[in-house]
């Protein structure tokens, strides 16, 4: 529900505004109310009117966000946010379509949604709060899930490969892909603020502690003792560096990826390799910085802008084609239609 | 086969017989053109005006392997100078490409019906395949005495008539079925002049084969005309049929036709989402072409996904509707649920065929009744409407949409393989003789303190639609239990019940809005009522009014309104002293009409993948009146 008499020109919104008059019920400390503080407190900046946001979830945790949002939304079923966000964009290409999923939602039950939803480009922005565990459900491994992973339904450890998000993400044709994470506020407000502004599908992964279920599953990359030594921040046209001193970085041998040391001798950090978020060759490289270990070594987890392309989007293409045909052939009276072009009379 | 009329052909001298109506079989290969032979016979006769309906049967596979009996396509065409209702129970002309067209389709030739068989068809490979005993040819055993019998290697003359045409051996013997089409109307006295003209356009760029299918028809035509085999043509003169415009349609571009008009009818953008599946593809192909009427189809990556962004759709404001056959119903199950419990318009098409399962993809059957009334988690009733015959597709479809968009709800639509693919004349209606849906958008707040209430219903008890966009309303729904009036999220026990009877009350409460129900033949009371529902129809109308005729007290009642029933229904059938429900599934609106009315109806249940024959309910109705 909305107040009329509380509208206020979209310029002069509040994180307040955005906000709903329903409680918000997730469990104390879990890392979805970051999440919502950074979207609510970003979303005044994108001057888009409130009536045209629209947010859509599936199931689990983290769909509950769109009760939380003063905008509109809808609650759906397990898996098929991407799908229903779909058809609201090309119904209605200006409206802001705003997808909140989980590891779960997202992954498993609605895999074949999310890659297609990637590769068809509609112009949508997809959160996956990843938290490699079902919540909602009391604690069996997702498909994010570690190797091994002991929970409920694995009580003797998980015997499958997780999947590496961002490079499903690229393999399903993503224009855009990034990760966030929720213990870092301002990374995660910037790369909103770059998933709003992208044309085309976002994909956006943000690390999100459970603290009931996986407790500490990303404090590695969040958590002031590791978080230099294993995270890679990554900025377009700026050089891969990391470590507690900013004292690492890596350099391409041909398409090998290497970590050097920025301190010993002869070391350059011109040598480095700089992010280009366009080279998609690259990007999948920097995917690849997850389980991997090239010879070995461990790489940080990359966070930022991964990858960016500019491509037509779905509705776009869709909207066009129908123009173009009107343009071209004009729009038939319903009775034509009804008739056809084959008719006989009885007199 | 009535009356001898004249006896003045040119080429040489055969009997013209005027016949009342006529039934053709059109048999061969997958790849022999069996269809396009009949749909342009149809065409024709609808042209010179006759009633005519038809039933296309083809097997699941694209090309089962040639020559076998798994391969055959069959095209059955019943015209006339009366009303048609069904595409007829036996044929008066078989025209069998090959050996295993003529094993399939003999059966139901009538006995001293005319079989024009191709022999390039009966060889030993193709006698083989078919699966007729070693030395065994049903051209020469005598399996064909109780008819008349025109051989003719079809090939042959074909490949004679093309010789020196420049085009490949492939492509001259796909043009044999034009020589049987040729023949054929010369036998039915129908002139050539619509195919030539189909051939010319479909073939436009392409010039060598207009004119190799053009001359191969003629030669068909000439063939007939001068030998002297045949001494018998047969004319049947147009159908009295009410005066007016007509097309021909089948049930599938009527389905499609509908959803355009009923976009235009109440203003609201339509977006399809589909999925490719038998019978109902054609939905998704015909409604793609309708592009400069705005109209958009998706082509979704999986039936939940097709039925989901129909459903974004028109949450976003639009009418959506999503077309399938029974097993992408169930797909779309859970998320038919969620509409259900959004309360959205959403217009759910389901083109019945044999399940369960993948079943018999390509043959027709009624057996998702039940799904429709049931098939959800949760109590769930929705409107559950039916067509009747393939032009019925179209008022059908239009009345799904006025119920979903006036009534906030989403409602299933049967219709089946039989009536999609089928034809028949249609007097379509011009756009003023149709009636605009209603639609109203909220676009000022409805409660207290200026605040929006998605769940706040009328006096229909439906809720308000606001889209997104609109300025204040902005509101969450979803599938959580809503609590009255302002649809936040409820767990209360009460609530949960009363919203589950306000869900139920809305959809009963449509039969307020539906006409009451009157027989289709026959009297308002008497011995016996035939209830039926969907693509009987044609079947059940033909054997009750021949049954009248013959002096039997009987009636036809039929059904579009399954959920809710016409509310004179229950008074309806009370007035009989039997009620029979004949359908093609195992009895399920049977079950339904017993439990609701308590009355000891019985039931006639075909599932054969075949829609009844008139025989099959005249020999029930008449065990029945006894």
């Amino acid at each position: 529900m909305s107040n009329i008499s509380e509208q206020v020109p979209a310029a002069k919104l509040t994180a307040k505004d955005f906000a709903s008059n329903q409680e918000v019920k997730w469990c104390p400390g879990c890392g979805d109310y970051s999440i919502l503080k950074q979207v609510q407190t970003v979303f005044p900046d994108f001057g888009v009117p409130k009536e045209d946001i629209v947010f859509i979830s599936g199931i689990g945790c983290a769909a509950r966000f769109t009760y939380y949002m003063d905008t509109y939304g809808m609650h759906s079923i397990h898996g098929r946010a991407a799908a229903i966000a779909s058809g609201v964009k090309a119904m209605n290409p200006n409206l802001s379509v705003w997808v909140i999923s989980g590891d779960g939602d997202a992954f498993s039950i609605g895999g074949n949604h999310f890659i297609h939803l990637m590769r068809k480009n509609f112009d949508v922005n997809y959160l996956v709060f990843n938290n490699e565990i079902y919540g909602l459900t009391k604690g069996q491994y997702s498909p994010t899930s570690g190797k091994g992973k002991v929970a409920k339904s694995t009580p003797f450890g998980s015997v499958e490969e997780p999947f590496n998000p961002s490079e499903l993400a690229l393999g399903a044709r993503a224009s855009f892909v990034a990760r966030s994470l929720d213990r870092d506020p301002k990374h995660m407000q910037m790369v909103l603020k770059r998933a709003n502004e992208h044309k085309g599908t976002s994909f956006v992964e943000i690390y999100q502690n459970c603290t009931v279920f996986n407790d500490g599953a990303f404090f590695a990359f969040s958590e002031k003792e590791t978080k230099k030594e294993q995270s890679l921040f990554l900025e377009h046209g700026k050089p891969l560096i990391f470590g507690a001193t900013d004292n690492k970085g890596i350099k391409l041998d041909g398409v090998m990826p290497v970590i050097v040391d920025l301190n010993a001798e002869g070391v350059s950090v011109d040598d480095l390799w700089i992010h280009d978020e366009h080279d998609k060759n690259k990007a999948h490289i920097i995917a690849s910085f997850f389980d991997t270990a090239y010879e070995g070594v461990d790489f940080p987890r990359p966070f930022g802008v991964i990858y960016t392309e500019n491509r037509s989007t779905y509705e776009t293409a869709m909207q066009e084609q129908i123009d173009e045909l009107i343009a071209r052939k004009g729009r038939p009276s319903l009775d034509k239609i009804l008739s056809g072009d084959k008719t006989w009379t009885i007199l | 086969m009535d009356s001898i009329i004249a006896d003045n052909n040119p080429g040489h001298e055969t009997t013209l017989i005027e016949s009342e109506s006529i039934v053709i079989r059109f048999s061969g290969d997958s790849g022999d053109g069996m269809q396009l032979t009949g749909n342009q016979f149809t065409d024709t006769a609808a042209f010179l005006g006759n009633d005519l309906s038809t039933f296309p049967e083809f097997p699941a596979e694209i090309r089962a392997p040639i020559g076998t009996t798994a391969g055959v396509s069959g095209f059955q065409v019943h015209f006339g100078s009366k009303e048609i209702f069904t595409p007829g129970d036996e044929y008066d002309v078989l025209v069998a490409m090959n050996s295993a067209a003529l094993k399939v389709d003999l059966a139901r030739l009538k006995i001293g019906g005319i079989v024009i068989v191709n022999t390039a068809g009966f060889d030993k490979k193709n006698l083989n395949l078919a699966g007729y005993a070693a030395d065994a040819n049903p051209l020469e055993d005598g399996t064909l005495e109780n008819y008349t019998v025109h051989k003719i290697d079809v090939t042959k003359f074909t490949k004679e008539c093309l010789a020196g045409s420049g085009l490949g051996m492939k492509e001259i013997e796909r043009s044999k079925n034009m020589f049987v089409l040729g023949l054929l109307f010369w036998m039915f006295d129908e002139p050539m002049d619509y195919t030539i003209n189909f051939i010319k356009e479909k073939f436009a760029k392409k010039q060598d084969i207009a004119d190799a299918n053009i001359k191969t028809l003629k030669a068909g035509w000439n063939f007939g005309d001068h030998t002297e085999i045949f001494t018998t043509r047969f004319r049947v003169s147009p159908a009295k049929m009410a005066k007016g415009v007509y097309r021909n349609i089948s049930g599938n571009q009527a389905t499609a036709i509908g959803l355009v008009a009923a976009s235009e009818m109440s203003g609201l953008p339509l977006f399809l989402g589909s999925y490719p599946i038998t019978p109902a593809s054609d939905v998704l192909h015909e409604l793609s072409k309708y592009k400069t009427s705005g109209i958009k189809t998706f082509q979704a990556e999986d039936e939940i996904a097709a039925i989901c962004a129909a459903i974004g759709a028109t949450y976003a404001g639009g009418l959506g509707v999503t077309t399938t056959s029974g097993p992408g119903m169930s797909l779309k199950t859970e998320a038919i649920g969620l509409a259900t419990i959004l309360e959205i318009p959403l217009v759910i098409v389901n083109i019945q065929r044999g399940g369960p399962s993948t079943g018999l993809p390509t043959k027709t059957e009624q057996s998702d009744l039940m799904q429709a009334m049931y098939g959800r988690h949760g109590e769930g009733p929705l409107p559950v409407i039916a067509a009747c015959s393939p032009a019925d597709c179209f008022d059908t479809v239009l009345e799904a949409s006025r119920i979903a968009i006036e009534h906030m709800t989403p409602v299933i639509c049967l219709t089946d393989g039989y009536i999609a693919n089928g034809t028949e004349p249609w007097r379509f209606p011009s756009k003023d003789q149709l009636k605009p849906i209603n639609v109203e958008f909220a676009t000022e707040p409805n409660g207290p303190n200026g605040t929006y209430q998605p769940y706040k219903r009328d006096e229909k008890l439906v809720r308000p639609w606001a889209k997104p966009g609109t300025k204040g309303l902005m509101h969450r729904i979803g599938g959580l239990e809503k609590a009255e009036n302002t649809g936040n999220v409820s767990y209360d026990a009460k609530n949960h019940e009363a919203m589950t009877h306000l869900r139920a009350a809305k959809i009963e409460k449509i039969a307020d809005y539906i006409p009451n129900i009157a027989p289709d033949s026959g009297n308002a009371s008497g011995k016996l009522a035939v209830l039926g529902w969907g693509s009987t129809s044609g079947a059940i109308k033909t054997a009750v009014r021949e049954l009248l005729a013959e002096g039997y007290d009987v009636a036809h009642i039929h059904l579009r309104h399954i959920n809710p029933f016409p509310k004179n229904l229950g008074e309806l059938l009370k007035g009989y002293d039997n009620v029979l429900v004949p359908e093609m599934n195992g009895g399920q609106l049977l079950s339904l009409i017993r439990a609701k009315y308590l009355i000891p109806a019985v039931g006639l249940n075909k599932m054969q993948g075949l829609p009844f024959t008139t025989a099959e309910l005249k020999n029930k109705i008449l065990e029945t009146l006894k």
